[in-house]
């Protein structure tokens, strides 16, 4: 390895001296000129040699394309994608009966914040939850084998599920809320003239089930029609809140650029989830479309609202879980609230006003500081070293700030736009302060033209010295929202499913045992898929038939998949070694329509090939 | 007359009775054949580019087990691929030897403790005696297994190979497998046995000359 980074780092240097790297000379090679890095290091920082394998996970949303894309840290290199909300033909995601009920009819969804399962406040390692801001809804992807195995939802009166997913410290709850305030229950007409009135938000808690990881709903906390933004949960000493955002306090409608921006000050949500399922238990809550929802005017100290500098979008709390810092991105400053001085307002019943009965907390007294971060501060990630980094959208930069200083320490641009950003464990308390993902919006053109419809950037920033220093460009599938990084060694994947595993009762593991089962317009088929056949290797059935074949890969090695792919009958399904996955459909046309394996598998992969024969 | 000497001889070599350190020997080589049970006799690795960790096949007196681990099944894996040149697939079920190899052996070691407590040259003779016999129609048997896999090919099969005997001893190619065929741990051991058996013989014949010149 070491000397791979040698001979790499003598390559470099002399292809530099061969082609003259310097400076402006580069612009000739026709990518944009105006940030680089220095490239023997970035090189060196960057490199994962063949074989090796990167240090971290980045588990990146995959925003309206509906899915979750993985990278490796520091090669920046896409290794695979998981499919959550949208079908997947490579995987064979939402063919199958199990994974299309999952996606319970829907096409697509915007898969927006990914939020790892925590155990004391750091990554465990066990599920990535991910929310859909379009469906409301919230996916749990289990990290033992990188499949979606739950999608919870449509949630119940929760409407753009924008605000979500974060986990509290020990994962009792992954938090949601409305983005787009509606009348409640959802599926109700009111006039757009009444919205400030018989509209409205919730925030909510998703349960999780510490042992399956199981959803159900928690609490909901019934809210003014404001747009709730983003979120983070308590840590440390703060452990029993969670923190929202919200923009539009204006109650606005129409051109919300405008009319939404008018109030110098939003606010940060500050919920008590402990007081929250006290409410519950004690019978204050309303039941709205099934759901049992507090309503703050019902349940005193369950929600307070911290007032934030104009249009606040991320909230952030620090590994100590001392700070709440909310980023005002129409204004420069970066916000810092402290827990200390919020429960003491709280306690001291310093407030300056209520909205719909709930307190807001003196804005003099709650505040820490007001950070000059930079034009457009949106989100704030964290190192080991006590400091927050700021992403500044307007500015295309990040800036590097000291807690408790409240100094701004360097800058870095960025290219360009960038929304999120992601440190390394860097929402956790104990981030490890060596990599930052930049989640910019734009790429302009610093990469192939590849036409109008362009990929966004993720630029890996090295955070690990006094100055930021940038290490690599890489383009992403639109569209990353935010981005979660865990250490390599946290997880532990299968790469095969043990027989002794599949306890599907349709699942068969001798060819022997493969057959066709008839009773009446309904064909069950168990089959078999092995290097390389299938067996049966033809079905017969009549037109209109109801088939459902239970397909079985009864390999046990490793990337040895198979796939069945119907022609002409918009079917294909991958099943993974060990795995058994049923396929439903009508056999509506008639005719004689090949089946074949769609997964390369081996040599005579060809050959793995069948026919469904249909009378 | 000489040759009646000689048989005369001979007829009171067997008579030896074996002294104390002799029957120690025997007892203790009877042990060396009990690990049998629990250690594999032979093991085979097939290496190749997607395999560079090798697959592997171990060999018991009563069973066969391939290489295990959550991400394969070597001997699921083996036999996948044996398929396409139309080999049989290795199964437990197909070997006789996984039932009296172990019968055999435990035999051996109740005949050791049979010449323990009778402590007669002869009957050490005789285990010895049994033991080369076994243990050669053993090698014998496993190599004509070996041959009857790498020559019954299925006519049929996918690809067509020249038969062949997949390897006793050291290393053979066959197509991109490196395959390497050494005894094992429960093989090496079993050979001390025999050899203790003799160390029992040299000793019994020794005390018993110095008591006959005595």
């Amino acid at each position: 390895m070491k000397n791979a980074l040698a001979f790499l780092a003598v390559l470099t240097l002399a292809i530099c001296t061969l082609v003259g790297c310097g400076g402006e000379q580069r612009g000739r090679t026709g990518g944009r000129s105006d940030v680089r890095s220095d490239v023997q290091d970035a090189a060196i920082k960057t490199y994962v040699a063949p074989g090796d394998l990167d240090k971290y996970y980045l588990f990146s949303s995959g925003g309206h394309s509906g899915q979750v894309y993985i990278y490796g840290v520091p090669s920046m290199r896409h290794i695979s994608t998981i499919p959550v909300f949208s079908p997947y033909p490579a995987t064979g995601y939402g063919f199958d009966k199990e994974s299309k009920e999952m996606l319970g009819g829907f096409d697509w969804g915007d898969a927006h914040h990914p939020s790892l399962s925590e155990t004391n406040g750091d990554y465990d390692g066990r599920w990535l939850f991910i929310s859909d801001n379009a469906n409301n809804r919230m996916a749990r992807i289990d990290l033992r084998d990188f499949k979606t195995k739950e999608i919870f939802g449509p949630i119940p009166n929760v409407s753009g599920n924008h605000c979500s997913s974060f986990a509290t410290e020990n994962t009792e709850y992954i938090l949601a809320g409305s983005r787009f305030s509606v009348p409640l229950p959802k599926g109700r007409y009111e006039k757009i003239e009444d919205y400030a009135t018989k509209y409205n938000g919730v925030v909510a808690g998703i349960a999780v089930d510490p042992k399956t990881g199981h959803m159900t709903l928690g609490w909901e906390v019934l809210m003014p029609p404001f747009n709730y933004d983003l979120g983070d949960a308590g840590k440390g000493p703060s452990a029993d809140w969670g923190f929202w955002t919200c923009y539009n306090s204006e109650r606005a409608t129409g051109k919300l650029e405008v009319t939404a921006s008018q109030k110098d000050r939003d606010y940060v949500v500050a919920v008590n989830w402990k007081r929250a399922e006290e409410a519950i238990r004690n019978n204050k809550f309303t039941m709205i479309a099934g759901v049992k929802v507090i309503e703050p005017k019902n349940a005193d100290g369950v929600v307070f609202l911290l007032p934030a500098a104009k249009s606040p979008h991320g909230v952030d709390v620090s590994p100590d879980g001392k700070y709440i810092i909310a980023s005002g991105k129409l204004q420069s400053i970066t916000t810092v609230f402290s827990y200390e001085k919020m429960l003491s307002a709280i306690e001291k019943k310093d407030f300056t006003g209520n909205e719909d009965g709930i307190p807001v907390l003196n804005y003099d007294t709650v505040k820490d500081a007001e950070v000059n971060v930079g034009l457009g501060p949106l989100h704030t990630q964290f190192d080991d070293k006590g400091y927050a980094y700021t992403s500044l959208f307007v500015e295309s930069a990040v800036a590097k700030w000291k807690l408790g200083t409240w100094e701004v320490v360097d800058k870095i641009p960025v290219s360009y736009n960038i929304g999120h950003l992601c440190a390394s464990e860097g929402d956790t308390k104990h981030p490890t302060g060596e990599y930052l993902v930049a989640l910019n919006k734009l790429s302009h053109g610093r990469h192939l033209s590849v036409g109008p419809s362009q990929p966004e950037s993720s630029q890996l920033i090295d955070i690990a010295g006094e100055k930021m220093s940038l290490l690599y460009d890489a383009f992403t599938e639109p569209e990353p929202h935010y981005a979660e990084m865990i250490r390599a060694d946290k997880l532990k994947p299968i790469e095969v499913y043990a027989k002794e595993e599949n306890k599907n009762p349709k699942a068969i593991w001798d060819i022997k045992d493969a057959k066709v089962v008839r009773s009446g317009k309904n064909v069950e088929v168990y089959m078999v898929a092995v290097r390389s056949s299938f067996e049966p290797s033809s079905v017969d059935v009549n037109r209109g038939d109801h088939v459902t074949i239970h397909l079985t890969n009864i390999e046990q090695t490793t990337d040895e998949l198979h796939g069945i792919g119907f022609n002409e009958y918009n079917i294909n399904v991958v099943v993974d070694p060990g795995e058994t996955k049923t396929i439903e459909f009508v056999a509506d046309k008639s005719g004689v329509y090949p089946f074949y394996c769609t997964n390369f598998c081996s040599a005579l992969h060809q050959e793995m090939q069948g026919y469904l024969l249909v009378k | 007359m000489n040759m009646n000497k000689y048989l005369a001889a001979t007829a009171s070599f067997f008579e030896i009775s074996l002294d104390l350190r002799s029957r120690a020997l025997v007892l203790l080589g009877a042990l060396f054949l009990l690990p049998t049970f629990v250690l594999p006799l032979w093991n085979m690795t097939l290496y190749s580019n997607q395999f560079p960790d090798g697959l592997t096949l171990h060999i018991y007196s009563h069973k066969l087990e391939g290489g295990k681990s959550p991400e394969r099944d070597d001997l699921k894996e083996i036999n996948s691929l044996n398929h396409y040149i139309g080999m049989r697939a290795l199964e437990e079920d197909d070997f006789t030897e996984f039932k009296w190899i172990p019968f055999v052996i435990g035999g051996m070691v109740l005949l050791a403790f049979r010449v323990v407590v009778l402590g007669k040259m002869s009957k050490l003779a005789d285990l010895l005696v049994l033991l080369l016999y076994f243990g050669v129609f053993s090698l014998w048997s496993y190599y004509h297994k070996l041959y009857l896999y790498g020559h019954e090919l299925d006519a049929e099969a996918a690809i067509k190979i020249d038969p062949f005997t997949p390897p006793m001893f050291g290393h053979h190619t066959l197509a991109n497998f490196e395959v390497y065929s050494y005894p094992a741990a429960g093989s090496y051991l079993m050979l001390v046995a025999p050899l203790l058996f003799l160390a029992a013989v040299w000793y019994a014949r020794k005390s018993w000359k110095a008591q006959h010149q005595g």
